[in-house]
């Protein structure tokens, strides 16, 4: 799996190409806590060139979450969310906890 | 029925993936169905690795399939600690998202993807998942 991060004036953006799992989820939960860690608390996920994610996957998303909500201080929202993995998440009820958009600009702008 | 033996590690969760990505296409399944078998034989090897095993490389996944007349037959072998299926309760749904706990959604999930789930130990010590996908 490639992670990409790309720091905006308003939010940071980053963007995961292939199989998030087990043995993916840890590197994704680095990229994303070194954005929160450097105080930024506002994420966009990329997920266009995600093609799998199991439930590993969506704690990272779950926790990163939980942690730029707290305070109010930021939110992460997700971009382009294959049609399977989006109805897996509603099928465990974890779909409601994201704001989901079709491309990146109209996610960078909900800031 | 093609069989392949797997390490039981996470770096191996991929060749699975592939592995039964080529079984459900070959018996006719559509993406979507195709996508549900994936995530439910990923859900369980982790479970294999994690709970059955304890940890990664401490032993195998053996990973059969088979095309039947109505759909794809998975079984998952492990020679790890045995558990009771209905002794794990289903996952709080909805819940506000700081009460969520990472854990308990790899079981609900594979009842949910799959169409008949069914899981025996063997009196060899061998632990049998058996898994159904029909064709829609």
């Amino acid at each position: 799996m490639d992670i990409t991060t790309t720091q905006f004036k308003r939010c940071d953006v980053i963007k995961a190409a292939g199989r998030v799992d087990s043995s993916t989820a840890p590197g994704l939960e680095e990229a994303m806590n070194a954005i929160i860690e450097s105080g930024r608390f506002k994420i966009v996920f990329d997920m266009s060139e995600v093609n799998f994610m199991s439930s590993k996957g969506w704690w990272v998303l779950i926790e990163t979450q939980k942690k730029c909500k707290r305070y109010k201080r930021g939110e992460i929202v997700l971009v382009a969310v294959r049609e399977e993995i989006r109805s897996s998440l509603d099928m465990v009820g974890m779909g409601s906890y994201f704001r989901i958009f079709d491309d990146v600009t109209s996610a960078v702008g909900s800031f | 029925m093609d069989t392949v033996t797997f390490p039981g590690r996470y770096d191996s969760l991929e060749s699975i993936s592939n592995f039964i990505e080529k079984a459900a296409k070959d018996a006719g399944l559509d993406q979507k169905a195709t996508y549900a078998v994936q995530l439910a034989v990923d859900e369980a090897c982790c479970n294999i690795i994690d709970h059955a095993y304890g940890g990664e490389g401490i032993g195998d996944i053996q990973c059969s399939v088979k095309t039947g007349k109505d759909g794809l037959t998975v079984i998952l072998i492990d020679r790890g600690q045995p558990y009771s299926p209905e002794n794990v309760p289903d996952p709080k749904l909805n819940l506000p998202l700081e009460k969520v706990k990472p854990r308990g959604v790899g079981l609900y999930l594979i009842r949910k993807m799959m169409d008949n789930v069914s899981y025996a130990t063997r009196p060899d010590s061998t632990n049998v998942l058996t898994m159904v996908k029909r064709r829609s």
